[in-house]
């Protein structure tokens, strides 16, 4: 209990003071975290829509391929992703191992199938005739997906809070693709791990309750935008 | 689409926004370097224990580093290392220093002997320190790695509740204390995760003809030698530890040294270069700096006296030039 | 009997076939919505009239034939596009959009390029036609079904469309919901004159708005007409069975005196329990199973069915086990009785015989 305690006050320290070695952390993890989240919604809400609306051939396999990526282990894709990017993998010649890139690649590969599947998810909810309507209003094809998308605005939202709550939280990739290396790829996941590894559990709490208001003030921002959109 | 009204906005604009806040926060984060301490301080975590006021350290600091030479060709070295080495800290002082020495950018991965060796072994890393002779002395008898030096070392000690219930406390040698551990079943935690400092309990283990592994009294964590301390601490059990680690915990886990000293118990540092002639992705004249940065005899003073401001004693011992007979190990 | 009225039909099929796979749904060589006509397509579930519907609002493309629109064959994307925003489709849900009332009845214009004066002025025209104009802030999904409905209406309405198609629109109300709104719905439809295709399986929706009937079954037309035409004429066994028609008859109330009018038709007179208005043009509905027949000569009875026809047998016509006959009473009439009757009376074609049916057995329904 009083590890706790001394963690509060560590944390507090922290902020108050600004530790250079914390900020960077922390901004190196709402960065990467971020743009894997952005990047990830962008593909995702596409992929989800066309496969929600559209019927085709193998449609169902697609699904529970990506019903089984959205609870693929994340150190796992971290593994692979690794393999990857090594110097004598596929993809050495890109230079991007160690680097918050592979870190953004490896987290994009975890929170795209949960983006894809939530808003499969909602748009196959929608009726049929709904697509039809839109059309007879006079919709283009981009305009109806549009519309259909501000139509599940509420699902779209958690999507982007599940998938960022994913992969800020995420540890065992980061560490293999990044390294943890101190001002480069170390991240508030990883460098809780290193501290309580070293037996710092004093320093691995402060960490802890830092990384969890950060996590908490962006739920808050998307909450209040979901919250604001159910009633506009 | 023009029947967009304002509020309708909300969603792409958030969208944007993440990305450009992405975008920017790892940009900032790819921009420096390493962390900013340019003035050698430690970049350890908690500012509270930061080296401040570590007058000795810093005065004898070669931070007079000599304007850096023409940017090398491949700036990119990366460094595989130990997980002790990384949790004393020594190495974020050592590297900030070999970059503005030579121009080099060093990705220090810190995966334990075992997966640095395996890296050499594939060309994935540049130059290793390391600490397991076992697994040393094949690498470079295969030719995966070349100029082996000995940097440092520092000690094993075997360390345990106060109590001390199996009666450890002035056995003579560090078989002996083994023994008396496995007499009296006493409870030994390990840390079981093929690090070098797992391997040397393991080959003293072996030395001592006591199969420990199975036992109920002997239980592996399979984690890093800090959280390994802290389960020995919690459960009252005996463990073995290097020193480093030992002295910055010992506040926290209350334990006591029950044994040292014995020569069996030298942990040995050697830095390996990975022999770029198996691969042209291989950082050659980059690893060959590290390999000569590491016995510089500047920096092997500054080793020497890592820890004397933080910890009252210091962590290693510098060993460049010496040969490993001198010290008894291989 | 197409009221033609010279201009080119707004839309039309020819030879059109959609299949899915190897199941042919529909197939119709030919068929056109005339200019301002309001046709109604009727038949079982599964007869392919959604589709239809579908395929001549530019929505589905057929398998094969083509859609014309204006006497041209519709090819091309870019022209569907142009066409669709010709039109307004009304579907069976109301399927608004999670928004305000006022968001959802102005979209369709938005998308259109309607200018916003425009826009204003034809929502608010329109929303207060079909009184839902207090709605106009509310949210979308709190109305009842009725709202919705007519909030869906203006919704095309305010489009001003050339053509406007309906599936089954009112199928998803309840009865008096159905009443009120099909009242207003037909006072519209009469006002704007706008060339209109409805499918609805309701023989009363198409009675109370049809110009032509065309009957749906299995993917394949087979009767288009006047709706007397269809109903009381059915050109086969499917159609009759479908249509379950009943007599349909064009006339006129001479009097009402409490509760009983007295219509003229084809120059006789029927009395029906109804309280419509004297002067009232209507459409008199009796089903076939209300009507008795009886060999003539068998002495008066004294019953209380209000109305006696003396007529003779034009057909008689098996509806699976029981047998229509049809009998000119002066207008068209036809009874539905079982084959042993028949069999009984020893009826035949010519046979002279009466008709009898009660004043409450008979539908009235009222055209204002």
């Amino acid at each position: 209990m009083d590890l706790i305690l001394k963690g509060i006050v560590e944390a507090f320290k922290l902020l108050v003071h600004g530790d250079p070695a914390v900020t960077m952390i922390a901004l190196l993890s709402l960065g990467v975290s971020l743009s894997a989240t952005a990047i990830s919604l962008i593909i995702g809400i596409a992929l989800g829509t066309a496969i929600g609306l559209t019927r085709f051939f193998g449609r169902r396999f697609l699904i529970s391929l990506i019903n089984t990526g959205m609870g693929a282990p994340p150190t796992v894709v971290g593994l692979v992703v690794m393999i990857f990017l090594w110097r004598n993998g596929p993809l050495g010649v890109l230079h991007l191992l160690y680097t918050p890139a592979a870190m953004v690649v490896a987290q994009f590969i975890i929170s795209v199938p949960i983006i894809t599947g939530f808003t499969l998810a909602s748009t196959q909810q929608i009726d049929k005739k709904m697509q039809f309507q839109l059309q007879a209003l006079g919709a283009s094809r981009m305009q109806m997906v549009w519309l259909l998308l501000k139509e599940s605005r509420l699902p779209l939202l958690a999507a982007v809070t599940a998938g960022f709550g994913a992969i800020i939280s995420e540890v065992g990739a980061s560490m293999m693709v990044g390294g943890n290396i101190t001002g480069q790829t170390r991240v508030f996941t990883t460098a809780i791990v290193m501290e309580t590894g070293k037996g710092e559990f004093g320093t691995a709490i402060a960490l802890s309750i830092i990384l969890m208001i950060l996590v908490f003030g962006v739920n808050l921002l998307l909450t209040w935008v979901q919250q604001r959109s159910k009633t506009s | 689409m023009k029947f967009s009204g304002k509020r309708r906005a909300i969603f792409p604009a958030i969208l944007l926004s993440l990305a450009v806040l992405g975008l920017v926060f790892s940009l900032m984060g790819c921009g420096t370097t390493t962390s900013p301490a340019p003035s050698g301080q430690g970049t350890t975590i908690v500012q509270g224990k930061t080296q401040t006021g570590s007058a000795t350290t810093q005065t004898t600091t070669p931070v007079t580093a000599a304007a850096t030479t023409a940017a090398p060709a491949v700036r990119e070295v990366i460094l595989a290392t130990t997980t002790s080495t990384q949790d004393t800290g020594l190495l974020d002082v050592l590297v900030p220093l070999f970059e503005q020495k030579t121009g080099y950018r060093v990705k220090t991965i810190a995966v334990g002997t075992g997966a640095a060796i395996a890296m050499g072994q594939r060309g994935e890393a540049d130059v290793l320190l390391v600490h397991d002779y076992t697994k040393e002395i094949p690498l470079v008898n295969n030719g995966y790695g070349i100029n082996r030096k000995l940097v440092m070392h520092n000690d094993f000690i075997i360390a345990g509740p106060a109590a001390d219930p199996a009666g450890i406390i002035g056995s003579k040698t560090a078989i002996d204390a083994y023994k008396k551990i496995a007499a009296a079943k006493a409870l030994f935690i390990s840390r079981g995760d093929a690090s070098g400092t797992n391997s040397a309990e393991l080959r003293l283990w072996t030395a001592a003809g006591i199969s420990s592994k199975g036992q109920s009294w002997y239980q592996e964590t399979g984690q890093g030698m800090g959280a390994t301390l802290a389960v020995a601490a919690e459960k009252n059990g005996y463990v073995f530890t290097d020193n480093a680690t030992y002295y910055s915990t010992q506040k926290t886990t209350g334990l006591k040294v029950v044994f040292e000293g014995d020569p069996v118990l030298l942990n040995v540092y050697h830095v390996i270069q990975v022999n770029p002639g198996k691969s042209n992705k291989i950082n050659g004249p980059g690893g060959r700096a590290f390999v000569l940065f590491m016995i510089d005899p500047e920096i092997q003073r500054f080793i020497g006296q890592f820890g004397l401001g933080k910890f009252g004693r210091a962590l290693f011992v510098p060993d460049a030039g010496k040969t490993e007979a001198e010290l008894g190990v291989q | 009997m197409s009221p033609g009225s010279g201009g080119t039909a707004p839309a039309g099929v020819t030879n059109l076939t959609v299949a899915y796979g190897t199941r042919k749904v529909l197939d119709v060589p030919a068929l056109e919505v005339l200019p301002g006509e309001v046709l109604v397509v009727i038949g079982p579930n599964g007869s392919g009239k959604t589709t239809l519907l579908l395929c001549l609002a530019l929505l589905v493309r057929p398998t094969t034939g083509t859609v014309s629109y204006f006497g041209q064959p519709v090819t091309g994307q870019r022209q569907i596009l142009q066409l669709r925003r010709r039109l307004a489709v009304v579907f069976q849900e109301s399927l608004l959009l999670n928004n305000s009332v006022w968001e959802n009845v102005t979209l369709g214009m938005r998308l259109r390029g309607v200018p916003k004066n425009e826009v204003k002025a034809r929502a608010q025209k329109w929303l207060e036609r079909f009184g839902v104009a207090h709605l106009a802030k509310r949210q979308a999904r709190t109305l009842s079904g009725g709202e919705a409905k007519r909030v869906s209406l203006a919704r095309a309405f305010v489009l001003e469309p050339e053509v406007l198609f309906l599936d089954e629109p009112f199928a998803a109300l309840d009865s008096p919901t159905r009443q009120a709104l099909l009242e207003d719905f037909e006072g519209v439809l009469r006002e704007t004159k706008v060339s209109t295709l409805m499918v609805t399986h309701d023989r009363n929706e198409a009675l109370a708005l049809a110009d032509r009937v065309a009957v749906l079954i299995g993917g394949t037309m087979r009767q288009l007409g006047t709706p007397a035409e269809v109903f009381n004429f059915p050109v086969d066994e499917e159609v009759a069975v479908f249509v379950e028609a009943g007599n349909i008859l064009p006339g006129k109330i001479l009097s009402q005196t409490a509760g009983l009018a007295v219509i003229s038709t084809d120059g006789k007179e029927i009395e029906a329990v109804s309280s419509l208005p004297a002067g009232m043009k209507v459409t008199v509905c009796l089903r076939h199973e209300d009507v008795t027949l009886s060999l003539p000569g068998a002495g008066p009875l004294t019953t209380s069915a209000r109305n006696r026809f003396a007529g003779r047998v034009t057909r008689i016509f098996p509806v699976g086990s029981q047998v229509r006959v049809t009998l000119d009473c002066g207008f068209p009439l036809a009874a539905l009785i079982t084959g042993r009757s028949l069999e009984g009376m020893g009826l035949k074609e010519g046979q002279e015989v009466v008709a009898t049916f009660k004043a409450s057995s008979i539908h009235l329904i009222g055209h204002k």
